[in-house]
């Protein structure tokens, strides 16, 4: 019984949870936690797609997320004129240069046979073109880190609607996946989770860095928002009407009228927060349920059925005549390209795009454990284990603390211990994560939802 | 002083290029032979050794801390190596016990590598818990007796020389224990019956086993030692640089990057990676400006700072020697396991 | 019956269909006991059998007029029973000597005299003692794989297709070498693909078929045998 509907379950679950967050805490929180559930789902998503579908362990989410973070800014904020019309050319042939040297050294590397010709070649490329950049990026980043360092002191983006770079965050993960994929993949498993682990600290400190392209730590803030703002809403007429009419039984219970203005205020501004989240969830709820079914769609087709049959035996499938690093690669663009898209929504929920926040453990690791909880190679298990993961993650705070005050019940407030493990309390989050992922792997190897076994006829 | 101008060169490249890359080599060589070790005997890449290797360094600072409050020290050399030797122990069994509950099952259940990778993930999560439990996230020195061997000051003064070369203890300490350690180390793999069978383990575990070695004794013994490496490299690390658990965390890929360019799972390698992904750091992040403007007349002195790259990006050197190994070289320098 | 080291009536597999129905070998000390057959008649299966790396479901294994039926592999070893498996049989990242160390792992008396003995039986292991035994040519690592299999001092001692993959030339040699050994009082098992000059040295030879004892007899006596040269010896 309970295994028929092991699915079903699991969401209702979930739903309760949520539901119960949104009565004790407030509906703010609990619709809060549940955007950033479906953020989380859908990066388990892409993690899904290389480790459940095709068994690559990809250790470097977080780089993907960041760069999505980026396009977001670079598609959605307002170009700085300014710093185009001064060192805009110096970019661009930096861009140019770089262009140009990565095609040579493309070609050679496939056209020069002797092997040492190749790499004076390709030495000698790169020699050239550190000097040409020398000569124009340098300066160029100088002059556009200058331009009112306060505010600016980077190029800007397109001034597009921020919601674009959900798509173009697709794109550009999916380019920096195909140039790591190209490298790495073919190679062992574990070599694959270093270099993933490798390129996402590289993209993380270019981010950090790089002011010219992101700010660097000096923040990136105030995107636009995809949805209406809370001041407007709670200045609008509709708006105020709506909130009174929701609330009318509540408020007709009132006498004075001071008071029931006062009332209405305090519902209008939470009532805004909550619209302004609800917009939100409407739109990741889309996104997530397109991706959903593409991958689903994926997932039974022949392809999908071709990445199990490798990830299953690799050996069988090669003698098949399977090209399995091509098949790798395509899957692994195409998982990265999903985080990617995840990133992207990330910061613009946020609104705003802080590099030195991303951590490992945050936003690569927990991913993991998502997955496998959830229930690798199975896309519902995914979306669970996003859920509840991120749930739990948000969650676990508040619930060591109060176990902690528990324990510590029989010491005077001020002692030392006491005082430094309420302090520490934060961070049994990671413990949890850890036992969860470890008492999953043990006892439900395959996860709260497993993947489906199709048998052949 | 012209002619004294080569010597001022080398004196300053020794100071901030040769030592300091020594040291972070020893450092990182140390920290590679822990995962070179289980990855040869229990077949896997550890994700939790960064955290391992925090944990063994907080154990010897509590442990440190203690000592001081007695008012125990070591005169001119730190606490700290007083309370190496107790954190060590302490550090390898929480190893053997992470060992029990965690690993253990997944080998009798002979598990996937990959699975192996996955649990210590989970792994890491506890480890990284644990640490900034007990002692928090925030960076610590914990750094006491004499700090200079050689003062700057007092070789210029010494010398006459206008540039000064100054060497820490902690520098010297570092390449003195990991030295000591090192050759232990090799002493113990290559002429004690113990060492052997754990390489004929590593190498045929099959025939290991029809050769009567017991495997539980030869991962109990890897265990060990891999939780006594970790603490020396995360101890000496700390002492020379300082202790912050996320650092240690980072710490993962030049460390696996040493282990693979070296070939993974042979010892001798993750030693030789060691130095190279350090000297490559410290090489490629240095700023040679100074060093030229000793060599060459005024009048061609270098603009720039002529530095490769900023330090900010020294993960990137891991990661590019790494990359460029793998592609040339998949086995790494020295032959290592491929499974 | 009386002999040194015997099992009968093996009956088992790898989980599903059993491999082995119902074969039974024996073999004595300073003997040399021989099982041919065709491609997948078990042969491999039975010396596994032996090893107790295989579930029997039924049959017994005797030592010495010990039942060790129940004994592990790593016991059977312990007691006495030494096993050089077809491949893998060498560690390739050890020194010849140190292969000859791990070979005796569970001995705690010296070790100088077995040294001695092996080195004369085997004078190339002696030359190329600091050598890796990955690095040797095939003949030489069969040697080395013997080697380490007695250097345990066993009473009985197996191969599992010793001669798989060396030329001719070596072959000769390498059962030279198991006939040198033989005399030292050992008592030998081997599995063998080339039935014809393994039943030439064989005291007993076993002809399974099927995972069944089809023809057992005198090594000469199977030689010579019409049928097993017609059916096995190709003519």
């Amino acid at each position: 019984m309970i295994e028929k509907y092991r699915t079903q379950l699991a969401f209702l679950v979930m739903a309760l949870l949520l539901i119960i967050v949104g009565v004790a805490q407030s509906w703010s929180v609990s619709i809060g936690i549940f955007n950033l559930c479906i953020v989380s789902a859908i990066m388990a998503m892409g993690v899904n797609l290389q480790w459940g579908y095709a068994g690559l362990f990809n250790a470097g989410v977080m780089g993907f997320t960041a760069l999505g973070g980026l396009v977001a800014v670079l598609i959605s904020h307002q170009p700085i004129y300014e710093a185009w019309s001064i060192a805009g050319t110096g970019m661009l042939i930096s861009l140019f240069i770089v262009i140009v040297a990565s095609i040579s050294i493309f070609y050679i590397s496939k056209y020069v046979n002797s092997v040492f010709k190749k790499r004076f070649l390709i030495v000698f490329v790169i020699l050239l073109a550190a000097i040409g950049l020398g000569n124009f990026y340098g300066p160029s980043v100088d002059l556009i880190e200058d331009i009112n360092p306060a505010k600016t002191g980077f190029l800007g983006g397109l001034g597009m609607p921020i919601i674009f770079s959900w798509v173009a965050a697709a794109f550009a993960a999916a380019f920096l996946a195909w140039i790591i994929g190209t490298v790495t993949l073919g190679l062992r498993s574990d070599y694959l989770a270093i270099a993933t682990l490798g390129i996402s600290e590289i993209v993380i400190a270019v981010l950090k860095h790089e002011e010219w392209l992101s700010r660097g730590v000096k923040n990136v803030t105030g995107l636009p928002r995809p949805v209406p703002y809370e001041i407007r809403l709670q200045e609008s007429e509709w708006f105020i009407n709506f909130i009174e009419w929701l609330n009318s039984s509540k408020l007709s219970a009132i006498e004075t009228v001071s008071s029931k203005q006062d009332l209405l205020n305090k519902l209008v501004i939470e009532g805004s927060s909550i619209y302004v989240k609800l917009c939100y969830a409407g739109l990741f709820i889309i996104v997530l349920a397109v991706l959903f079914f593409l991958s689903q769609l994926a997932l039974n087709s022949p392809w999908g059925r071709m990445l199990r049959a490798i990830r299953d035996n690799e050996v069988a499938a090669s003698a098949m005549g399977k090209n399995i690093v091509g098949q790798h690669l395509q899957v692994f663009i195409l998982g990265s390209a999903i985080i990617g898209i995840a990133g992207a929504m990330l910061t613009t929920l946020d609104g705003q795009f802080t590099p030195g926040t991303y951590q490992p453990l945050r936003f690569t690791f927990i991913i993991w454990v998502m997955v496998i909880v959830g229930g690798s190679g199975n896309n519902l298990g995914s979306i669970f284990g996003g859920f509840f993961i991120w749930f739990m993650w948000i969650e676990a705070e508040p619930i060591s603390i109060a176990f902690i005050s528990l324990v510590t019940s029989g010491l005077d407030y001020g002692d030392p211990i006491k005082m430094h493990l309420i302090a520490s309390a934060p961070h049994m989050r990671l413990f949890i994560m850890g036992a969860i992922l470890l008492i999953t792997l043990r006892f439900m190897p395959r996860g709260v939802i497993p993947e489906k076994v199709v048998r052949p006829r | 002083m012209e002619n004294y101008d080569l010597i001022n060169a080398l004196i300053l490249l020794a100071n901030f290029v040769i030592v300091p890359a020594l040291s972070y080599g020893s450092q990182l060589a140390l920290a590679a032979l822990g995962i070179t070790l289980v990855y040869a005997v229990l077949r896997f890449s550890n994700f939790a050794h960064g955290d391992l290797m925090a944990f063994g360094t907080m154990i010897a600072i509590l442990i440190t801390w203690l000592f001081q409050s007695w008012g125990l020290t070591a005169g001119v050399l730190p606490t700290a190596l007083i309370a190496l030797p107790f954190a060590m122990a302490l550090t390898a069994a929480f190893c053997l016990i992470t060992d029990k509950i965690v690993y253990k099952f997944y080998r009798e259940q002979k598990s996937q590598p990959v699975v192996f990778m996955i649990v210590s993930v989970g792994v890491m999560f506890i480890m990284n818990a644990i640490v900034r439990f007990i002692i928090g996230p925030k960076d610590r020195t914990f750094f006491d007796g004499e700090k200079f061997i050689i003062k700057a000051v007092e070789f210029k003064s010494y010398t006459g020389l206008p540039e000064g070369l100054s060497i820490k203890s902690t520098q010297v300490l570092t390449i003195v224990i990991a030295l000591i350690t090192m050759v232990a180390l090799f002493y113990f793999l290559q002429k004690t019956k113990m060492g052997k069978s754990m390489r004929a383990y590593s190498n045929n575990e099959d025939l290991a086993l029809l050769s009567g070695i017991n495997p539980d004794r030869v991962v109990m013994i890897t265990w060990i030692i891999v939780g006594m490496l970790a603490t020396i490299a995360g101890v000496l690390y700390g002492l020379d640089k300082s202790f912050k658990p996320f650092t240690y965390f980072q710490l993962l890929l030049p460390m696996f990057a040493a282990a693979i360019v070296g070939g993974i799972g042979n010892p001798l390698g993750a030693v030789a990676g060691g130095y190279i992904i350090a000297f490559s750091e410290v090489m490629l992040t240095y700023a040679y400006k100074k060093f030229f403007m000793y060599l060459l007349p005024t009048n061609l002195e270098p603009s720039g700072l002529m530095q490769f790259l900023s330090t900010d990006y020294k993960f990137a050197i891991s990661f590019i020697i790494l990359v460029i190994v793998l592609v040339i070289r998949p086995t790494g320098i020295f032959r290592g396991k491929t499974l | 019956m009386s002999n040194f080291f015997y099992c009968e009536n093996l009956v088992g597999g790898y989980g599903g269909e059993n491999i082995l129905n119902d074969c039974s070998v024996s073999v004595n000390k300073g003997e040399i006991s021989v099982i041919v057959g065709p491609n997948g008649a078990g042969k491999s299966t039975a010396m596994k059998a032996m090893l107790g790396m295989l579930k029997l479901n039924q049959g017994k294994v005797f030592l010495d007029g010990k039942d060790i039926s129940n004994f592990s592999p790593q016991d059977r070893v312990a007691s006495g029973i030494s096993f050089v498996p077809q491949t893998m049989n060498i560690f390739n990242e050890l020194t010849v000597r140190e292969n000859l160390e791990m070979g005796a792992y569970l001995r705690e008396d010296d070790l100088d005299e077995t040294f001695e003995e092996m080195y004369s039986l085997f004078p190339i292991l002696c030359e190329k003692k600091e050598q890796m035994a990955g690095e040797l040519s095939g003949g030489q690592r069969q040697q080395v794989a013997v080697g380490r299999a007695l250097m345990t001092k066993p009473n009985v001692l197996m191969l599992d297709e010793p001669t798989a993959g060396v030329s001719p030339v070596v072959m000769d040699e390498l059962f030279d070498k198991i006939i040198d050994i033989k005399k030292t009082g050992v008592a030998i098992i081997i599995v063998e693909q080339n039935a014809k000059q393994a039943l030439n040295i064989a005291d007993f030879g076993y002809v399974l078929v099927a995972g069944k004892n089809k023809f057992t007899g005198k090594g000469s006596e199977l030689l010579n045998d019409a049928e097993v040269r017609k059916a096995f010896l190709g003519g």
